[in-house]
């Protein structure tokens, strides 16, 4: 399964680049390749078995598969496939259409070498496909705000990278190889030696960049709030997720391992982000920059999970990965839809939007519902299990912090909510009608999924999040 | 060993040019300094043992993104007289710190380095080839080269091509 | 043999985070968009000396290459790609200044 996720959109890329296909062509074809990919996690014989076998007799791959890389290709799967259906909706130009289903098979095929790879250097170049692809997906329409939001995510992004490259070397050195397995045989033997010490500090600190936590998310909000529709959902959903946060439970769980000095960090970073991306987030005029603060603030629970070190937390810090995988990407693509419909995003002119557009309006609150982790929604399982970790790691305080903390996610989204959708409506807002068929549908069936994860939840922890790490 | 003279001399330059680039007001001048450390960079891959990658080094770095930067530097516009003049002040400010960055960070790493313990094994016997490095044991990472490269055709024809620009402001 | 080989590991050592800081230096205060393209050209020189420095001294060199060459591409394209926001920037605001890309608030 692993060598055909990575090896299949390259060869589609290819195909349809010989003889240039047209923009549907591309789309359909990257809507189908997403759907395969979410079920050949679960029926590897549906193609995905036989393809790899077949591009094992010729190549020689050192990838591996296990729970956690499963649970990423879920959410690539299901952010990847709205994410096109959003773009679709803003494209009006065959040729854009076709550029951006092209990006996005590539993109897809750097998320499934990412998590994938059994070597630190393999990361790194998959790491930089990866945000390759979303530079140029950000500043694909040419506006003002993208160009200037996508030039700071690369200048900043790449100093994280030169950064992570810095320690790869390091690790290099200690261990003579690149391996994940070598370097972590490597790191139990001297975990005090000043060489390695500066080599993780300076890997922790390279991916918190690329995660945007607070302090390093300076890039955040002006790359996600100014990229278009389609591509927001595309980076709120997954790219953070993948080139930070994966990275770090990887790093985490296979290598380093977790001691004191990180799970401080770790919790830190963590609580701060939490904090201030709510509190910032209150205070924003324009809805997709109120998600993206939103994001650093999910993040943060992500990090601070992680922080308290046992399995139980990278287990809860999973599952809240593919929550908000989800509810994430359904909040943007109701930006979308209201962009689509009105034309603008900030917050202030609207009023009772709610009326004409009750779809977009249900759908937005359950998933700030499920943000803030109310029953019976999926966030509420995921945070629950969060606060459950850091309370059996005896980090309490941190434990009140995060349950405390749910109030400041309730304060911007009910501020946010009661601005655009409920209240008044409007006078200029009188000839909108619902979004597009597409968008709505899309938002409904996450909306199910937030809710069907929500009520099943003992499924999937059993089935999908426990077994990645090893709890039976 | 007068070899070991060699080293310090290239890196001394290395690290001398670098600073010249940074504080340099005419990127021209930046660019054709970053050509020169290229360059240097390649004669320390040679001595370092590595000739695959010294010859990469200098036809990619000195070569390529020279001239990369160059057809980007004449295809926008040059800074107009007033921003010129303005210029001059400020580089007094950055010429002075920069240097002294430099040696403040250099004395500190310095002595970072007492605490580093380790053993280097020096290499003169050639165990594995660089070839079978590149295409035997790390395939997976010349499947990611290959779909950067892609990465990078398609970015260079979605944002050099000038039709149908949503242009305009937010 | 040893001692020499030891002083000059050590010159490596301190060479690598000086040019990551020379970088560093250039990105932040400059004024001038390709200026912070040239920094983080420098930053990386910095890492593939480093690198190099690690596979010779750890008696892989042969180990190491495939490495600089890959990171030497992956430059590349990252580089062509910043290339083709700088030309985008220029057109929009006519200046190379970086006060026109600090606009957004928030």
């Amino acid at each position: 399964m692993t060598v055909s996720l990575i090896f299949v959109p390259l060869i589609l890329v290819i195909m349809l680049n010989i003889p240039r296909l047209s923009g549907k062509t591309a789309y359909y074809t990257a809507l189908a390749f997403f759907v395969w990919q979410f079920f050949s996690v679960f029926f590897p014989f549906l193609g995905s078995q036989q393809i790899a076998d077949l591009i094992g007799k010729f190549f020689t791959l050192n990838v591996y598969a296990d729970g956690i890389s499963k649970i990423m290709i879920i959410s690539a799967a299901i952010v990847g496939f709205v994410s096109l259906i959003t773009s679709k909706v803003f494209s009006k130009y065959d040729s854009r259409l076709f550029s951006l289903s092209n990006l996005m098979l590539l993109a897809a095929a750097g998320i499934n070498g990412l998590v994938f790879a059994k070597d630190i250097f393999t990361m790194y170049v998959f790491i930089e496909v990866i945000a390759a692809a979303s530079y140029i997906l950000i500043s694909m329409d040419k506006k003002e705000g993208a160009l200037e939001g996508g030039f700071k995510y690369l200048i900043i992004s790449s100093i994280a990278t030169v950064m992570m490259l810095f320690s790869i070397a390091l690790f290099f050195l200690v261990a003579g190889s690149t391996g994940l397995t070598e370097i972590s045989a490597v790191l139990n033997d001297f975990s005090g030696n000043t060489i390695v010490l500066a080599a993780i500090m300076l890997f922790i600190t390279a991916l918190l960049i690329k995660g945007g936590l607070i302090p390093f998310h300076a890039w955040l909000s002006g790359a996600y709030a100014e990229a278009p529709a389609g591509v927001s959902v595309f980076l709120g959903g997954i790219v953070t997720k993948t080139t930070g946060i994966f990275v770090l439970i990887r790093f985490l769980y296979s290598v380093a391992g977790f001691s004191g000095n990180i799970k401080a960090v770790l919790l830190i970073v963590g609580a701060l982000s939490i904090v201030i991306g709510a509190l910032i987030a209150v205070t924003q005029k324009d809805f997709k920059r109120v998600l993206a603060y939103s994001s650093i603030s999910q993040v943060g629970y992500i990090v601070l999970a992680l922080g308290a070190g046992t399995a139980f937390g990278i287990a809860a810090a999973l599952f809240h990965v593919f929550n908000h995988a989800i509810f994430k990407s359904l909040l943007f693509i109701n930006s979308a839809s209201v962009e689509k419909q009105t034309g603008r995003l900030d917050v202030d002119s609207f009023g009772g939007l709610g009326y004409k557009m009750p779809v977009t309006s249900g759908t937005t609150a359950i998933a700030f519902l499920s943000a803030a982790g109310i029953p019976p929604f999926s966030g509420f399982w995921s945070k629950l299990l969060i606060v459950l970790a850091l309370w059996s790691a005896n980090c309490k305080g941190f434990a009140v912090l995060a349950v405390l903390a749910s109030l400041f996610t309730m304060a911007y989204f009910l501020t946010l909510q009661k601005k655009v959708f409920f209240g008044e409506l409007n006078p200029k807002l009188e000839g909108i009608n619902e979004a597009p068929l597409s968008l709505t549908l899309s938002a409904m069936v996450l909306c199910a999924l937030t809710i069907g994860v929500g009520l099943f939840f003992p499924y999937v922890i059993k089935i999908l999040i426990f077994p990645a790490v090893g709890i039976i | 060993m007068d070899l070991m003279y060699i080293h310090i001399l290239l890196l001394g330059l290395i690290i001398s040019f670098s600073v010249i680039a940074a504080v340099n007001t005419r990127i021209i001048k930046a660019a054709i300094l970053l050509a020169f450390i290229s360059l240097l960079t390649t004669l320390v891959l040679f001595l370092l043992k590595m000739p695959l990658a010294a010859i990469f080094e200098l036809s990619v770095c000195a070569g390529l993104i020279t001239v990369i930067f160059i057809s980007v530097i004449s295809l926008t516009n040059p800074l107009t007289r007033e921003e010129r003049a303005e210029e001059k002040t400020k580089m007094f400010k950055r010429v002075v710190f920069l240097p002294v960055i430099v040696l403040v960070c250099g004395a500190a790493f310095y002595m970072l380095e007492k605490s580093v313990d380790f053993i280097p094994v020096v290499s003169d016997a050639v165990s594995v080839s660089a070839e079978t490095g590149m295409w035997n044991t790390r395939q997976i990472d010349l499947a990611g080269q290959i779909i950067i490269i892609l990465t990078g055709v398609f970015g260079v024809i979605a944002l050099f091509k000038d039709n149908k620009d949503d242009g305009g402001g937010k | 043999m040893s001692y020499e080989s030891l002083v000059l590991f050590k010159l490596y050592l301190i060479t690598a985070p000086l040019l990551f800081v020379v970088g560093i230096y250039a990105v932040i205060t400059t004024r001038n968009i390709i200026a912070m393209i040239i920094g983080l050209e420098i930053m990386t020189k910095g890492v593939t000396i480093l690198l190099a420095a690690a596979g010779y001294f750890n008696g892989k060199p042969q180990l190491v290459e495939p490495l600089i060459i890959t990171m030497i591409v992956v430059e590349v394209v990252i580089l062509m790609i910043s290339a083709g926001y700088i030309i985008n920037i220029v057109k929009k605001h006519n200046s190379l200044d970086v006060s026109n890309i600090n606009k957004l608030k928030g």
